[in-house]
């Protein structure tokens, strides 16, 4: 390549994405942008936090049982009935709320969008049996399937991670199939084919990055969502063990002794609405920021 | 005194990237009983100045200056007495007829409504007023259409609708924004010829909006240019087409290919003149291989009608059609929306499957490829779309867009050659070379159309297939996209298959040209012998339907204009397939299918060609 040349791709004029105008709209949103950080400030509490406490989240203060919040203690959320620490125990519930919320995302997110843009793109009888496979599985009692997992591999974290992923992907192939249908006619899809661009390379440039404006909102939708859900499971007893805890379980064990304790209930549940309340306007305000008509 | 009198309107919009100044301080008056046409290419503020006089402008866009109508001015207007004045005094149509009507309502509870809105009658009194609107506007069985549903009307009747329903109140003013731009030429003409006629009988003051000099020339007594929200020049008709005082004016009129005059070499397009490209272009190389040859091509889809216990029906989209390409030459395919052009380049392409036919590229049928050899004959296969902005996926750069061709069939290119040939195609189509990093929105329609170009020319292809590349570009974008196509084609050597329902453009750029209809093809000629002597009677309707941006030529010529719509490609009619639109059809044509036969040069198809030519 001639030096010219080079030198005028050098230069280079910076652009502008999608991304970068939705990013601008977001910012201007005060409540997406305060959800943000408060979520980024609850993600760094929950892994910092207790290295800071002098309580372990399993230590029982014999002399401390089911106060309320004090200072002169240390227990600034007070304890629980069994005396563990109330503070350090809503930061580790916080880890694996936030954790399941994540990662249970993250799973369906994966399998949802390449089965469901595959269904979608390849479209005819494939589309037919992949999706009446998401259909079956639709039918599947969710409960009954929680139930099975832990009658036969125990009461274990990862099996919430599982079953929850195996559901939730469900509805994400079923968006990112519908959305691939429009996308796949559009003419930007023909240019590629008519250029004899692979099915597979179609699919990873033109669709699924197409696809990303609508799961991103999704996302931001499910993370609660999927907290909600664990924290329902642990509510039944059917979530994490003792002595580890969630959002959830401290909610169940608070709302026991609501009378005697208030505080039991206050502190995790006030941690569980503030990042449900977040997750929701950042959601929203994704979906204002990437609908190219609401700008 | 006018009926309106604007004086400096301002229409202002608050944008991110701060206040754009859409109209800059506009002046005009509408006489009573007037024609007034505005001219101007996209977002040369034209929509933007009458909106603002309805109260209908966006909710971060304003207005100020004074429009005086009727002893009020609009612009200061509250709210609920322009509402008053909307629809009863002014009215207006808009450029699509289907996202105006309720897909909801029935035609009758949509125009009733419009009535009783406004005046207290009852219902049976304005059903019958809107039947003789609907008869004014010539729909026929108005009684029956009156209680369908939009769908169910094609989109002339649609607009036909709209016109109807905008005159029920009998309004002073009716503001008309791109009535005709929706519309199939022959569907334009009609529309155009009752718009005339009815300024005529109600009385009403219309002011036409358009990017078409030629829809201004035979409908308007007085027109403004605009250009960037500034007006340019306004005066009389016949003085803005014969003696255009404005620079602009007289580009925009040099702009548009014409068919009333000889056909030039190039159009004016702002841009230098490449002489050698113009000397250089070579008309049909006689006597060579065929580069491309179609054999009885046939297409068909599968329809499903009926609800749950339907049955599917065969819609023959493409049926049988033959055609020949020489290499370096371009052939035109014009006709109607839903003749089956479109469908026809998909299946050269094998974007669409075949029902029957041959397709053979340099020699070889496509139908035998196995996968992996049709993939590679792409390289020589290319297509541009008509929308630029839509071919072009907007996740990606430009760059990117470009090379994605190489990346499938030159593994072999390292990153930095890949780049290089990206930068030489793009500064080959007129671009800077240097928009790799930008994105496809960034750019306006003619950037995005060379784009779209340069995407089909990096594999250096034989054969590119223009599906309406210019159909969705102002004019002035129009004619360089044109001339750039025409100057690759003298350079490279491509041969071109341009499908158009712009006849003029066709002429143009085209050595041959085929009429399709419903499907089949009705003519094939060389350019001179289609426009100069067409022989049947569909193309000559064709051309007699395109306007001609000549108010005295426009107004004085002899049409053959068509009536009704295109039947159902569901159900073509037995015989020949136009015979139901046809002014010359006898019973021989419901009965025997015309062959596609040589009459003179060219060849037609249909039964009375050779009487039909002595006839003109």
């Amino acid at each position: 390549m001639s030096a010219a040349t080079s030198q005028a791709v050098g230069e280079d004029i910076p652009g502008r994405s999608l991304w970068n105008d939705a990013w601008r709209v977001l910012r201007r949103n005060r409540a997406a942008v305060a959800s943000a950080i408060l979520i980024s400030v609850m993600a760094v509490l929950v892994i910092v936090g207790p290295l800071f406490s002098s309580y372990a989240y399993d230590f029982t203060d014999w002399s401390n049982l089911s106060i309320g919040p004090s200072f002169e203690t240390g227990h600034i959320f007070g304890t629980d009935t069994l005396g563990r620490d109330l503070f350090v125990r809503t930061l580790y519930g916080g880890r694996v709320s936030l954790m399941v919320g994540i990662v249970a995302t993250i799973v369906s997110l994966v399998i949802g969008i390449s089965y469901g843009a595959t269904a979608g793109y390849l479209g005819g009888r494939l589309d037919h049996i992949m999706m009446r496979i998401v259909d079956i599985l639709y039918a599947l009692p969710f409960m009954f399937l929680v139930i099975l997992l832990m009658v036969f591999f125990g009461r274990h974290i990862v099996l919430i991670f599982v079953a929850i992923g195996a559901i939730n992907w469900l509805d994400m192939a079923r968006i990112v199939r519908g959305q691939t249908l429009s996308l796949k006619n559009k003419e930007f899809v023909e240019a590629a084919e008519a250029q004899g661009v692979t099915a597979f390379a179609i699919l990873r440039r033109h669709i699924v990055p197409n696809l990303l404006g609508v799961v991103a909102v999704y996302v931001t939708l499910t993370i609660p969502q999927v907290i909600l859900v664990e924290s329902f499971l642990s509510f039944l007893g059917l979530g994490v063990q003792e002595p580890m805890t969630s959002w959830g379980a401290l909610v169940k064990d608070g709302s026991e002794e609501l009378e005697s304790a208030p505080w039991m209930l206050t502190f995790p549940a006030l941690f569980l609405a503030a990042t449900l309340f977040c997750f929701n306007f950042l959601g929203d305000g994704m979906r204002d920021a990437l609908d190219p008509k609401d700008r | 005194m006018s009926l309106l009198d604007v004086s400096n309107l301002n229409v202002r919009f608050d944008t991110p990237d701060g206040e754009v100044h859409a109209v800059k301080d506009l002046s005009f008056r509408l006489e009573r009983g007037e024609t007034l046409g505005i001219v101007g290419e996209s977002g040369s503020g034209k929509s933007q100045s009458v909106l603002s006089l309805m109260g209908l402008l966006a909710d971060n866009g304003r207005a100020d200056g004074v429009a005086q109508f009727d002893g009020h001015n609009l612009i200061t207007l509250p709210e609920a007495q322009l509402r008053r004045m909307r629809g009863r005094r002014i009215s207006m149509i808009f450029q699509d007829p289907m996202t105006s009507l309720n897909p909801y309502l029935t035609l009758a509870d949509q125009m009733i409504q419009v009535v009783r809105e406004h005046e207290t009658v009852s219902k049976k009194a304005a059903r019958s007023r809107c039947l003789e609107m609907l008869e004014a506007v010539s729909i026929p069985e108005a009684d029956d259409r009156l209680d369908r549903y939009p769908h169910e009307l094609s989109g002339g009747m649609r607009q036909r609708v709209m016109i109807a329903a905008s005159l029920l109140l009998n309004p002073e003013i009716l503001i008309a924004d791109e009535p005709t731009t929706a519309l199939d030429v022959t569907v334009q003409a009609q529309i155009l010829e009752l718009m005339r006629d009815l300024s005529e009988r109600f009385e009403t003051s219309t002011i036409l909006i358009t990017h078409d000099l030629a829809v201004v020339a035979g409908t308007c007594e007085r027109v403004l240019v605009m250009q960037g929200g500034e007006l340019k020049e306004q005066g009389e008709v016949r003085k803005i087409f014969y003696e255009p005082q404005h620079a602009y004016t007289q580009a925009l009129l040099k702009a548009v290919p014409r068919l009333d005059e000889e056909r030039v070499e190039r159009l004016l397009d702002g841009g230098e003149v490449g002489g050698a490209a113009a000397g250089a272009r070579a008309g049909n190389a006689a006597g060579a291989d065929p580069l491309l040859a179609v054999e009885d091509l046939k297409v068909s889809f599968r329809v499903h009608t009926g609800g749950f216990w339907g049955h599917t029906r065969e819609l023959k989209a493409v049926d049988g059609v033959d055609l020949e390409l020489a290499p370096g030459e371009t052939l035109g395919i014009v006709g109607e929306s839903g003749c089956g052009k479109s469908t026809l380049a998909r299946a050269i392409l094998k974007l669409v499957p075949l029902a029957g036919g041959q397709v053979c590229l340099l020699g070889r049928g496509l139908s035998e490829l196995d996968s992996a050899e049709m993939r590679k004959m792409r390289s020589d296969l290319q297509i541009i779309f008509q929308d630029p902005l839509a071919s072009l996926n907007p996740r990606m750069t430009v760059g990117d867009i470009v090379s994605e061709p190489l990346w499938t069939h030159r593994p072999d290119l390292d990153k930095a050659a890949v780049r290089q040939r990206v930068v030489h195609v793009l500064k080959r189509v007129g671009l800077e070379g240097r928009e790799l990093n930008r994105y496809p929105h960034e750019f306006s329609g003619g950037q995005c159309q060379r784009i779209g170009i340069a995407r089909a020319l990096v594999l250096e292809p034989k054969l590119i297939i223009c599906d309406e590349p210019v159909s969705a570009l102002d004019v002035s974008i129009q004619a360089q996209i044109v001339n750039l196509l025409m100057d690759l084609q003298a350079e490279l050597g491509l041969s071109l298959i341009f499908i158009a329902h712009d006849l003029a453009v066709v002429r143009h750029i085209s050595h041959r040209v085929l009429v399709m209809y419903l499907g089949t093809a009705v003519e094939i000629a060389s350019r001179e012998d289609l426009y100069e002597r067409p022989s049947h009677p569909y193309t000559r309707a064709l051309i007699s339907s395109v306007p001609i941006p000549d108010p005295d030529k426009e107004r004085s010529r002899a049409r053959e204009l068509l009536f009704g719509d295109l039947p159902s490609p569901m159900d073509p009619p037995s015989g020949c397939r136009f015979r139901t639109r046809c002014r010359h059809a006898e019973p021989r044509c419901a009965e025997e299918i015309p062959e596609l036969r040589a009459v003179g040069p060219s060849r037609v198809a249909c039964h009375r060609a050779e009487e039909l030519l002595e006839t003109v």
